[in-house]
């Protein structure tokens, strides 16, 4: 198996995680899709040195993980996978930022260290609660609720049939690649002279493509306008979840929890 | 009921970059009918195809789809009538699951949400995918793709059914499941294909091709026992009518 259709796999196991029928799966997509957006910049909207604070943000995806039956291994694999692009921005902060802030015991820790440590942990947050999406809704649901906040039909039909025609892409690449392999030998015929035309052939062979499919849609009455037939109802409990949540994010925001929890121990275990 | 009838009188159509691809094809399809087009690869089928859809249109001569003449204006009416199925199945399945993309022409048409509700189970049921509603389209196999991209024909409700290769690509038991199929469909069928077999199964009427022409039009069985003509399209016999290889070679083709 090559790179590529293993690329392809993974894509469809989230796919396959997409399909469960668990009480997350069940909510309502722009519940769960507004709920994620208003995470995602709670949490971004701290500052840069936040570390301890944002520890409490992970009962989001945690309890999402857990009630949405994701395996938390298949996310920390997922979030390794995208880690270097993370590690890549952050890791001069730590040499950029030597002023020492506190120490941690004899340990001196730099602004540099923290905000190295506060961008890996957004990193974790926001990418393992889009992912969480993904997997608790599926994508095509995500854009259909996109298009009923009314987010402009252009944007979720690209995406909708990005999403439906990257399996046809990724298996005509495949295919592509496993004949120049089948004909290659001892290295001659894989370098870039090659790579050349063969994406140029997949770059005819999609719009080729792409104009068949504008036909076929022509053919059922095709007029600018993607109709579904899904009719999706906020329910009490998508208004709960989505509340609920929001409410917390802005308790976690405004309270340094962390703080308060370390004042109470302390006021109950005096020094 | 003339609103059925397909008709191309002198058709001639050329590409743009200069390849002529039709000269002149004149024929009559009436309602009900059942017609194979075969011919030898980069004969015309496909795209005289694509002049019973609206997709295309003949650059001399005139194609007519029941009571309009084909033209820009008159294409959206006509693809009402006119029912296509894609050779491949991916370009036609392109909404997120099965059902979506089945009620993705009813709901073009603007029909009330209980009447497409109704359509969409009609055409699952009918081509026997009822149980694929809810499935993505790029996981179903060969033969569930192609069936359920009849469905969203079906759903429709076309009066004519135009086909380009509808047994490309499957398994010999999912052919005979589909030849099957379409036997109970009782719309005007228009089925380009190289599988002769299908065309003697299905069609009672065949028109040959070749080179952008009609080198024949008539009862299926006579073409297909004339070596000639045959010959003279660059096609073979269909496999049933060649005599057996093991017990007999009397009626060897070739």
């Amino acid at each position: 198996m090559t790179k590529i259709e293993a690329v392809l796999f993974e894509a469809r196991a989230l796919e396959i995680l997409a399909t469960q029928n668990t009480p997350i799966h069940r909510l309502d997509p722009r519940a769960k899709l507004l709920t994620t957006l208003i995470f995602v910049l709670v949490v971004l909207s701290h500052d840069k040195y936040a570390v301890p604070r944002l520890l409490p943000f992970f009962i989001f995806p945690v309890i999402i993980a857990s009630l949405g039956n994701i395996p938390i291994g298949y996310l920390a694999k997922k979030l390794l996978i995208v880690s270097p692009f993370a590690i890549l921005i952050g890791i001069a902060n730590p040499l950029l930022d030597q002023t020492v802030l506190f120490h941690l015991g004899v340990i001196p820790v730099s602004g540099g260290i923290l905000s190295f440590l506060s961008i890996l942990l957004r990193f974790m947050l926001t990418v393992s609660s889009g992912l969480l999406l993904i997997a608790t809704s599926g994508l095509s649901e995500i854009c259909l609720a996109m298009g009923q906040l009314k987010v402009p039909q252009i944007f979720t039909i690209q995406l909708l049939f990005l999403y439906r025609y990257i399996y046809v892409l990724i298996e005509e690449g495949a295919r592509l690649v496993r004949a120049r392999n089948l004909r290659s030998f001892n290295g001659h015929g894989q370098g870039l002279t090659t790579a050349g035309p063969l994406i140029g052939q997949l770059l005819l062979r999609t719009l080729e493509r792409a104009r068949r499919i504008h036909l076929a849609m022509l053919c059922r009455g095709f007029t600018g306008e993607i109709r579904v037939m899904r009719d999706f109802r906020m329910q009490t409990m998508d208004w709960l979840f989505l509340t609920g949540w929001t409410t917390l994010f802005i308790l976690l925001h405004y309270l340094n929890l962390p703080q308060i929890l370390g004042a109470l121990l302390t006021r109950i275990f005096p020094l | 009921m003339s609103h059925h009838i397909v008709e191309a009188q002198d058709l001639h159509f050329t590409y743009p970059d200069g390849t002529p691809a039709l000269n002149g094809l004149s024929f009559r399809i009436i309602h009900g009918e059942s017609v194979a087009v075969v011919g030898n690869n980069g004969a015309g089928k496909s795209t005289l195809l694509l002049h019973l859809i609206g997709c295309l249109y003949p650059t001399a001569g005139i194609i007519r789809v029941g009571d309009f003449p084909m033209t820009r204006k008159t294409a959206q009416d006509i693809r009402r009538t006119v029912g296509m199925v894609c050779q491949d199945p991916d370009d036609q399945l392109f909404m997120p699951t099965v059902y979506d993309d089945v009620a993705f022409g009813p709901l073009n048409l603007g029909l009330p949400p209980d009447e497409i509700e109704e359509r969409v189970i009609r055409a699952l049921t009918t081509v026997g995918a009822l149980n694929l509603r809810d499935r993505p389209p790029y996981r179903l196999s060969g033969g569930e793709k192609r069936l359920v991209a009849i469905a969203t024909v079906l759903a429709m409700s076309p009066s004519i059914l135009v086909m380009d290769e509808p047994t490309a690509s499957l398994d010999p038991l999912a052919r005979r499941r589909l030849i099957a199929l379409l036997a109970t469909f009782s719309h005007t069928k228009i089925i380009a294909t190289h599988d002769l077999d299908l065309a003697l199964d299905l069609c009672p009427r065949t028109i040959v091709m070749n080179g952008g022409r009609i080198t024949a039009d008539g009862p299926t069985r006579e073409i297909f026992d004339n070596q000639t003509v045959l010959a003279a399209s660059n096609l073979e016999r269909p496999l049933v009518l060649q005599g057996c290889p093991i017990c007999g070679n009397k009626e060897k083709a070739g």
